[in-house]
């Protein structure tokens, strides 16, 4: 399938970062249309899009607009995701730092469908550059009057604040964003209330990750019914997928949904680094199951991808190729989640950081082959027994690990050393 | 009025009630680490685990709300394989120092680990280092190593005392309990967060290494603190008193009552039992030119009640003066009242304040009162005369004064009490007052009688004997008992109950769980 950009249209064009550009070539006339509907309709046609949350859960997002109570007498509050650490994952520093004012334009049309008059940017404390281009953006904006107390010079009122994180990848999950946003320790909150209820200051809130919020300008511009008919059924329009790993041309590619992981690694990415075999693919992000090189013909949305036990998730997709080692991969990854593990319940806090140190004592050949029942069995108790979902995405990269490559670890444990498929194939 | 089924029995629960409220409403204790019905709910130590019908989780039962034919299964082999997996990770950094934690006999590891426990561990690796024993305060003793995250100590100090001293710190499993920059747990209610730890985390710095716990036996009881009169339980070791230099109180516990002091009891009643077992008046004196000497009862009932009739019969009953004191139990200011007001027709009565200072008072318990029984007092007929009555003692007027528990230490009123021909002293520590009296009679501690007090909104609570009396000292019901033989005027109150039965016309037995208050029934005696 070919490459449809819809909100990577002007990645790469230096311009398209300041307004008078922007607006000559398109900017805001989303916002405009859609402040000329009611905000009924606009969640009308962004329900017709299949528009799926984007950050990595998949929720469709019309739906979940759908639950913020209009009548409570609190503000509705927007908060938007900013906050991209899954490793892997670098697609929504392309929109902050190449085309800002799309993001701004998406926040104005959900601020319309809501009733929202503050929305606040979560944005990844690492993220220098993409905060200094985003807060040039909104201040662009606040000065043309697009922002501030009168909203494209019509009598809506929208502040947006930008929220630098401090370095936590837990802060990223959306209810722990919100303690943070708080000033409070960002620990999740246990559900329910979700926050479309019970949010940010005890307010019904709206989160959205970048991604998600900088395709509404076209959704309302060309229709939710053309957005659907881009991708595959219920997961509408294209998504960015952050390829990386093994591949030639790793980077950030805007396919519609549905588009098969093998064309993304191979036409995309242009094959496997240095002619080598492929020998695994961690499809969307960090805390997705791994596929093994024949699992690639599945199509990439979310659906499909939940069908085969793993998940599109962040669309952060790592090739991984027949050199490099599962247990050390898999160590690498134990070692982020137990590092990144917030602490707040058992599971997680403790599971966490000790199957990282089963994997390490492993790696120093130190293993022994009980371990691996041990780290199956722990795969088992992380899962679905948290506070949120960190511990479930810890679970996941280790119970497809252990499983599909079981042969890898029972390499590493009996010889010491990493198993190679060649090796063994001229020892043979 | 939704109706649930825990473990195959059926329970009717007020909408919002969550499964672990409902299954204690059966009966079914289900084990939990983070919760704590006087908490916000934590979900996060995630032991209360249960297996709810179709559910394909499990789910915690502290924050899981009661639906309408909801079926739980809390003893199902998923819930608790479920348990035993949380009770595994919890264990992992553990020290599994239990030989010489304070904690054990009393720890919720110990206690889950009977059911939960692996027994095999599988844990190979190095256990996280933290710090160890550190105190974070004049009485809590922090072990980092020990503690399991479950929040209910940082959770009690945002919530209950408010005074924000002790956070989580860092991430993952190097995340500790600590005091946050510049504080110390220094506040007014510290000692609660030892009741509340599940384990050996935070200890009593007091308390720590006198006493294995399961030498302790414990009784129910009132704080004589202040006019609060929370509902506490005084832990008391009989039989080693060697091992902690003669004490044989080793701590209080609070008890709960959701009328009086909900789960929590503050640091000045915690820590100040001290007089129990300090500094007590052991036997009867008779005074002499040398200061007090010991005296058997007889001698020392015979002078007191010679005194006091030798000055009603000579000078008349104006001549006898009693100062009773908020200290004592209903029981014994209804007895002192019907021997000393309705039968010899004493006027010169009074109830006095023993503190100068009024205690502190806050929103939470703390009440300016330090009298555990004002208001019993006042309901049984005793006024607040003490400063006429001693002006009367100086002037000559009084010729025996019978003082209950009080120290006079300004020098107006030793004046007073040198110029009455006998003071009777009764009381339970040695003081300036009793040094200089002519005759002590030795009283019991309200640990070693039976009785009640009526606290600041007259909820009227008992405390129970848990020791007694210590070496030759005797209850004050007792000694009233037996001065009254010996005036003519038997009472014929043979215990706590008979008098507390004279009083209010019911027994013990009546009383509600948690108090009754005074004007709940009008036959008010005296």
């Amino acid at each position: 399938m070919p490459e449809v950009k819809l909100v990577s249209e002007h990645f790469g064009n230096e311009l398209a970062r300041g307004l008078k550009w922007r607006l000559q070539n398109g900017g805001y006339e989303g916002a405009k249309k859609a402040m000329a509907m009611s905000p009924d309709e606009v969640v009308e046609e962004v329900t017709q899009s299949y528009l799926r949350g984007l950050g990595g859960a998949g929720f469709p997002t019309g739906r979940k607009w759908s639950f913020v109570p209009r009548d409570t007498g609190k503000p509705i509050y927007l908060c938007v995701n900013a906050d991209e650490a899954e490793p892997g994952t670098f697609k929504d520093r392309y929109i902050l730092e190449w085309d800002p004012h799309l993001l701004i334009e998406g926040i104005i049309i959900c601020a319309h469908a809501l009733g929202i008059e503050t929305a606040y940017i979560y944005i990844r404390g690492e993220y220098v550059q993409p905060y200094e281009r985003l807060q040039k953006a909104v201040d662009e904006a606040y000065e043309a009057g697009i922002l501030g107390k009168k909203v494209l010079g019509g009598d809506v009122k929208l502040d947006v604040f930008i929220h630098r994180g401090a370095g936590a990848y837990i802060c990223g999950e959306e209810t722990a964003l919100l303690e943070s946003i708080e000033g409070k320790k960002g620990w999740p909150r246990l559900k329910p209330p979700f926050p479309a209820v019970v949010g940010l200051f005890g307010c019904p809130t709206v989160i959205n990750n970048v991604e998600t919020i900088s395709h509404l300008p076209k959704i309302i511009l060309k229709g939710g019914r053309w957005f659907a008919d881009i991708g595959v059924e219920r997961n509408g329009g294209t998504r960015l997928f952050a390829l990386s790993g093994s591949v030639n041309r790793p980077g950030v590619y805007e396919l519609p949904m549905g588009t098969p992981l093998r064309e993304l690694i191979f036409d995309r990415g242009e094959g496997v680094l240095g002619g080598r075999k492929l020998k695994a693919v961690i499809p969307g992000g960090a805390s997705a199951a791994l596929l093994t090189a024949d699992e690639i013909d599945a199509p990439l949305d979310f659906d499909s991808m939940a069908k085969i036990g793993t998940m599109l998730g962040s669309g952060a997709v790592i090739a991984i190729d027949e050199s490099v080692c599962i247990v050390q991969t898999l160590h690498n990854l134990e070692h982020f989640f137990s590092h990144e593990s917030c602490g707040q319940c058992t599971p997680c806090r403790e599971g966490t950081g000790w199957v990282f140190k089963i994997l390490g004592r492993i790696i120093e050949g130190n293993g022994r082959l009980s371990d691996l029942d041990t780290l199956r069995s722990l795969a088992e108790n992380m899962t679905g027994t948290s506070i949120c979902a960190l511990c479930d995405g810890a679970a996941m990269p280790l119970r497809s690990c252990v499983q599909k490559f079981f042969h890898e670890f029972e390499h590493y444990i009996r010889y010491k050393k990493p198993y190679s498929e060649r090796r063994e194939a001229a020892s043979a | 009025m939704p109706t649930i089924t825990i473990d195959g029995q059926q329970v009717n629960v007020a909408p919002g009630t969550t499964v672990i409220q409902a299954a204690e409403k059966l009966g079914v204790y289900i084990p939990r680490y983070c919760y704590h019905p006087g908490l916000s709910v934590a979900g996060s130590c995630r032991m209360c685990l249960v297996e709810v019908e179709n559910m394909p989780k499990l789910q915690i039962s502290c924050y899981t709300q009661a639906q309408d034919g909801m079926k739980i299964g809390t003893r199902s082999e998923k819930a608790i394989q479920g348990r035993q997996a949380m009770l595994e990770f919890l264990l992992i950094n553990h020290p599994l120092d239990c030989p010489v934690c304070d904690q054990s006999g009393e720890c919720d590891l110990q206690n889950f680990y009977m059911e939960h426990g692996r027994y095999q561990s599988r844990f190979m690796e190095d256990k996280i280092k933290r710090k160890k024993a550190y105190a974070i305060g004049s009485h809590v003793v922090l072990d980092q190593e020990r503690c399991i995250l479950c929040t209910r100590c940082t959770r009690f100090t945002e919530e209950i005392s408010r005074t924000h001293e002790l956070g989580v710190f860092s991430r993952g499993n190097r995340s500790v309990i600590d005091l946050f920059p510049g504080k110390t747990l220094d506040n007014p209610y510290s000692g609660n967060v030892i009741d509340i730890c599940p384990v050996g985390a935070l200890t009593e710095r007091q308390f720590r290494f006198k006493c294995r716990v399961w030498y302790l036996r414990q009784e129910e009881s009132i704080c004589t603190g202040c006019s609060r009169g929370c509902n506490i339980a005084i832990h008391f070791n009989p039989t080693r008193r060697y091992k902690a230099g003669g004490r044989r109180v080793q701590r209080l516990k609070p008890r709960f009552n959701p009328e009086v002091n909900s789960w929590w009891m503050c640091d000045y009643g915690r820590f100040g039992f001290e007089f129990i077992d300090r500094n007590r008046i052991e036997r009867p004196q008779l005074g002499s030119d040398h200061g007090p000497q010991p005296a058997d009862w007889e001698a020392a009932l015979d002078a007191a009640a010679a005194a006091i009739r030798e000055a009603i019969d000579e000078h008349g009953p104006q001549s006898v003066g009693v100062i009773a004191s908020p200290q004592m139990s209903n029981e014994e200011l209804f007895a002192a009242y019907e021997l000393f007001h309705n039968r010899l027709g004493l006027t010169r009565l009074a109830l006095r304040n023993p503190w100068e200072e009024a205690g502190p008072e806050d929103e939470l318990l703390l009440k300016a009162d330090r009298n555990p029984n004002a208001m019993g007092g006042e309901s049984i007929g005793w006024t607040e005369a003490a400063d006429a009555l001693l002006r009367e003692a100086g002037s000559g007027r009084v010729q025996v004064l019978f003082i209950f528990r009080h120290e006079f230490s300004n020098a107006e009123a030793i004046e007073s009490l040198n110029s009455a021909a006998f003071v009777i002293y009764q009381g339970t520590n040695w003081n300036q007052t009793a040094k200089t009296a002519d005759v002590v009679l030795a009283g019991a501690v309200h640990a070693e009688k039976d009785g009640t007090f009526a606290n600041f909104e007259g909820r009227i609570q008992r405390f129970r004997q848990a020791l007694l009396p210590l070496e030759d000292s005797r209850a004050d019901l007792d000694i009233l008992n037996d001065l009254a033989d010996r005036l003519g005027q038997p009472l014929a109150f043979h215990d706590a109950e008979s008098v507390f039965h004279a009083w209010r016309r019911m027994t013990y037995s009546e009383l509600d769980e948690y108090g009754m208050l005074l004007t709940e029934k009008s036959e008010v005696g005296a």
